[in-house]
């Protein structure tokens, strides 16, 4: 900071705003710190009046979230002793474990779905946002605000004809299907957000690349590419976002082959309700990668959520 | 995926010398609902495994999302189930829109007498049209809405004595719906070992079917009838005759005064969840969580007792209970008739009720020892006997969807009388029958 | 890539580098349009038409019977529908109060932050965690912190306001419902309107504020004549995507109440989920689409227009 800025706000402002943030910051955590809780919960624990903060943690969560399991009889308990830490915690409950649950394949899916549908809307989504930057386009606003009004329509409005349309080209339930319907759903957001980072651009340095012999791809290629890198990780980082975090069509147009993990996680159940350590286990892995990524790629973030404006 | 499995079912070929003529070992997909009895199957299965040499695949989906699923799954013409346990009301659509294979043909040439099945059951899990002999399901599990409660209070003479000085009478069992409303309300908001008690849990669930479910137990004992002369499609007079609406309002009682806080939205989980954490006296939930009920260390055992859903104008149940279907999409139908032939044979039946599944095979239900062979399958025999279903339409969906929504509006949403409720039922149906030629 | 171009450019004889570089500008544009605008007509344009076609039959993606064209039927049957109007007032009621509440609470927040106090950076990425997450895996969880007896939410709340938690129901009750929905939006989906209001209010030039400093404008007068007006577009933009995102509210909402008490959050979308894919009334739920569409697109454009005036100002 300069020594001397009107703007600079008085230590004792920025004090008090600091504190006010911080405890906006401490209740919009609470939520998320509870899922992360109540995953190491035992399901007693995770439904005992008042809630406890504190407890003793215990896997059995994770352990419901990747196994499915089943009553058995006392004899057959007592004739097969248990052999693992997990058989164990099964136990308890008179139960063996039969097999592992769906929730490794539906994350797999998720990753699969929400990675190739990024990476083809971003690949696009830059080529689509450079012309639109770029070039006289006829038409082009019309376009652009085609392009937008794409995202308008309620999914569950667009997923009847893509319901249609996927069961007569056999795509219903398939991973091609879905990374296609995430790319197109994608592709406008990306090109929005891109062509903002894109007219940040100045447009001196194609042309003095142009006059240096580069030709247009060239110019697009080695020195607006470099430029927009900011703008297209933060792009990606969103499509992924969305990808990663979709219900709607994953939920209607998605069964056993293609499912993705949000529409799984909300029916994980266990003996007896909701298995709300296992439900919270499930979101916890889930949330983790985006987590992850939102802390160590803030910068990106939060800047490019902004579609470019903030440039500095 | 495919290649694999084509080299695995080349290499088991190959091992076991068997002729290339041999039906070749299949990887089988059965698609059921979540819960306790699908568990059941999958050891039950086992034996079928070591049997034929095919391999089980389950795909188990949650209630609350098993009709939607299931259903969306069959009409985008999914392959994913080869064999479907669905639900009674299913049948109609299953069989009319070509989603299930019929099995008249399979159940001549393997010998399977559907005279072997209760008639309930057949009548509700097989047939299409309603009592037609055309097959297109076995019945894999029965099942109706039925009752538990806690045995433990119900025998402590301190309550009991309690209950003598609210009501004048003994506490017990009870014989009609209002005696079982008498007995919510004297537990409502009830301190028992220093925590607050509640009557009843019962089923409000507005996404799927579980109001109707619940709704109609009480419907059903007040002797509810969807036509006037069955086959006409004639409701008026029948959904919203005086009966009817004081059922509803009988339900609504119910929920209003004996329910714990919180379960505006609660089906089979949370009337488990309800049970199972002391809150409730009395749950109301389909047999098939009897067994788990009766086998859980911690609240089962002696503390728990069932009972049938009490009559009150006459003695009538809500109809759970599936059938087991080949579904006609899928490339592997020799396979899952294969299963079926298995199921259907009488020792595995009588297995099936071992681990906990509700057989529908005469020769579990008749034998002499059934009654006894747990506390709750003298009531179970009993609930069949009267049991009743929704409609089995094609387009039940539609049907149903309506009267959850007029169902919930009227008994948690608090909006309008029963009666209003009901004409607006008839006026839904109506339209959906009238859409459907009809009418 | 770039490097491959670059040298095939170079490697190849002159008339070819020429043919290259004689590409037009146009003929690029178009290359780079064509496949974003051909799946789009794909994917959108080709289904909304289809759409359009398919709400004038009474047609039913579950049965295998023959098409009827039944005209306006659908549409009129739609828009005299007592219990659709119902949907639509109740969307209305999360649009209009998720996005006060996020204006509100996102403004003073990015305001706050702009302060630039030690450790804004960290406490930013916090905020933002909610909106970065899955609606529905939330959502779902949401209907935990909500349970009357033993839910966080209703513990806090008690805690605070001496209520008996198991007292009052926030799905389950006809009168909170329509807030419990609006709540966990507001959480979710404050950062978002934070992050732009804070992209504007970083956008403002420093010499502005240091102008009105030398007409010893009052820091009032600053906030009302230049912060307020210079956000503006940032904070219309911000309401626009939240409007139009929640319009479409499914996921978050259809997890956390269904649709009830009864109808009472039964957002358009969920209705029109139960029309299409559970009554399978695939006709008369593509007339709904379009009417959905047309109501959106139309509400749209004219904020567009709004907006491009205020920016030009």
């Amino acid at each position: 900071m300069s020594a001397y800025s009107v703007t600079e706000p008085t230590p004792r402002a920025k004090w008090a705003a600091g504190i006010l943030v911080a405890l906006y910051a401490l209740i919009t955590m609470i939520p998320l710190l509870w899922i992360i809780a109540t995953g190491f919960k035992s399901p007693a624990d995770a439904i005992s009046y008042p809630p406890k903060v504190v407890f003793d943690p215990t896997l059995e969560g994770y352990v419901n979230l990747f196994t499915t399991r089943t009553r058995q009889t006392d004899e057959f308990l007592a004739a097969n002793p248990p052999e693992t830490w997990y058989e164990e915690i099964v136990r308890q409950y008179d139960m063996v474990i039969v097999g592992p649950s769906r929730y490794g394949e539906r994350f797999m899916n998720s990753i699969i779905i929400g990675f190739g549908s990024t990476f083809l809307s971003v690949f696009l989504g830059t080529l689509a946002a450079y012309a639109f930057s770029r070039f006289k386009i006829p038409l082009k606003d019309d376009l652009l605000f085609f392009v937008l009004s794409t995202r308008m329509m309620p999914p569950i409005a667009v997923a009847i004809p893509i319901f249609l349309m996927f069961r007569s080209l056999g795509l219903s339930d398939t991973h091609a299907g879905m990374i296609l319907l995430y790319t197109a759903v994608n592709l406008s957001l990306a090109v929005w957000l891109l062509k903002g980072f894109m007219d940040e651009i100045p447009r001196e340095y194609e042309e003095a690349a142009l006059i240096d012999g580069y030709t247009r791809f060239q110019a697009f290629y080695k020195v607006v590419l470099p430029q927009a890198t900011t703008g297209i990780v933060a792009t990606a980082i969103f499509c992924l976002i969305f990808a990663w975090n979709e219900y709607a069509f994953a939920v209607l147009l998605t069964s056993g082959n293609a499912q993705t993990a949000p529409p799984f996680i909300p029916t994980i159940i266990g003996v007896g309700g909701q298995d709300w350590p296992a439900v919270a286990a499930g979101a916890t892995l889930f949330l983790l990668p985006v987590l992850v990524f939102t802390v160590l790629l803030r910068k990106h973030l939060l800047r490019g959520i902004t579609f470019g404006a903030v440039r500095k | 995926m495919r290649h694999t499995k084509i080299v695995a079912a080349a290499a088991a070929v190959a091992a076991s010398g068997i002729a290339a003529t041999t039906a070749q070992a299949e990887e089988l997909t059965l698609c059921w609902a979540a819960w306790d009895p699908a568990n059941a199957l999958v050891e039950l299965s086992k034996d079928f495994e070591a049997q034929s040499g095919h391999t089980m695949n389950f795909e188990f989906v949650p209630w609350p999302n098993f009709a939607d699923r299931m259903l969306n799954e069959l009409n985008s013409g999914g392959q994913l189930c080869d064999l479907l346990i669905g639900d009674s009301q299913w049948i109609g659509g299953g069989a009319e829109n070509g989603h299930y294979v019929q099995l008249n043909d399979f159940f001549d040439a393997e010998g399977i007498s559907m005279d072997d099945f209760a008639p309930a059951t057949v009548y509700a899990y097989s047939t299409w049209p309603k009592g037609e002999p055309n097959y297109y399901a076995l019945p894999a599990m029965g099942d109706a809405n039925g009752w538990f409660y806690r045995r433990d209070w119900f025998e402590n003479e301190e309550i009991k004595a309690a209950y003598m000085e609210a009501t004048g009478q003994e506490l017990r069992e009870p014989q009609s719906q209002m005696e079982l409303m008498q007995i919510a309300k004297f537990f409502q908001e009830r301190e028992i070992d220093g925590q607050t008690r509640y009557g009843v849990s019962i089923f409000t669930e507005r996404g799927s079917e579980g109001i109707t479910m619940g709704a109609t137990g009480a419907l059903y004992a007040w002797g509810f009838k969807y036509e006037t002369e069955p086959g006409t499609y004639q409701m008026d007079g029948a959904v919203n005759s005086a009966e009817a609406i004081e059922a509803l309002e009988f339900y609504k009682e119910l929920y209003q005064c004996c329910t714990p806080p919180g379960y505006t939205d609660a089906y089979m989980e949370q009337s488990l969840d309800a049970y199972k954490s002391g809150q409730v006296a009395m749950a109301m939930n389909w047999f098939a969580f009897f067994p788990g009920l009766y086998a859980d260390p911690n609240t089962g055992g002696d503390t728990i007792g069932f009972f049938v859903n009490p009559p009150q104008n006459v003695a009538a149940s809500t109809l759970g209970g599936q059938g087991i279907s080949v579904v006609s999409y899928s490339d592997k139908q020799d396979a899952a008739l294969e299963y079926i032939k298995w199921f259907a044979q009488p020792d595995i039946q009588a297995k099936w009720w071992e681990l906990g599944g509700y057989s529908a095979h005469n020769s579990v239900l008749n034998d002499p020892g059934f009654v006894e062979s747990a506390p709750f399958a003298g009531d179970f025999l009993d609930a069949m006997g009267g049991v009743q279903d929704f409609w089995q339409e094609p387009a039940y969906a539609e049907l149903l969807l309506a009267m959850q929504k007029r169902l919930h509006d009227y008994i948690v949403a608090d909006v309008g009388t029963a009666e209003e409720a009901l004409n607006k039922l008839i006026e839904d149906w109506t339209e959906t029958f009238e859409d459907e030629g009809k009418l | 890539m770039a490097n491959l171009a670059e040298s095939a450019a170079r490697a190849t004889p002159p008339s070819v580098a020429r043919r290259v570089r004689g590409l037009s500008d146009r003929a690029i544009a178009w290359i780079f349009v064509a496949p974003t605008i051909f799946l789009l007509l794909a994917v959108n344009i080709f289904p909304l038409i289809w759409t359009i076609r398919l709400s004038f039959t009474n047609f039913r993606a579950n049965r295998n019977r023959e098409v009827e064209w039944v005209g306006l039927r659908n549409y009129e049957r739609i828009l005299t529908d007592s219990d659709i109007w119902l949907t639509m007032q109740a969307t209305a009621h999360f649009l209009i109060w998720t996005i006060v509440f996020q204006v509100l609470i996102g403004f003073t927040l990015a305001w706050l932050i702009n302060k630039n106090f030690r450790g804004n950076d960290f406490l930013t990425t916090m905020i933002v965690l909610p909106m970065m997450l899955s609606p529905a895996v939330v959502g779902n969880f949401w209907t935990f912190l909500y349970q009357p007896q033993i839910g966080l939410f209703n513990y806090i709340v008690s805690f605070f306001t001496g209520v008996d938690p198991s007292s009052f129901e926030m799905i389950g009750s006809v009168n909170l419902a329509p807030w419990a929905i609006v709540i966990v939006d507001t959480w979710m989906w404050t950062p978002f309107v934070m992050l732009i209001c804070l992209a504007g209010l970083r956008s403002i030039p420093e010499y502005i504020y240091e102008a009105a400093e030398i007409d010893r404008a009052s820091k009032w007068r600053q906030f009302w004549t230049i912060t307020i007006p210079m956000v503006l577009p940032f904070l219309m933009l911000a309401v626009l995507f939240r409007g139009i995102e929640n319009f479409k509210m499914f996921d978050l909402v259809v997890l956390l109440t269904g649709g009830g008490p009864g109808s009472t959050t039964e957002l358009t979308s969920i209705n029109l989920k139960r029309e299409a894919f559970e009554k399978w009334r695939t006709g008369y739920a593509s007339a709904y689409a379009i009417i959905l569409f047309v109501t959106v697109f139309g509400l749209a454009s004219i904020y567009v227009k709004a907006l491009n005036k205020v920016k030009e100002r």
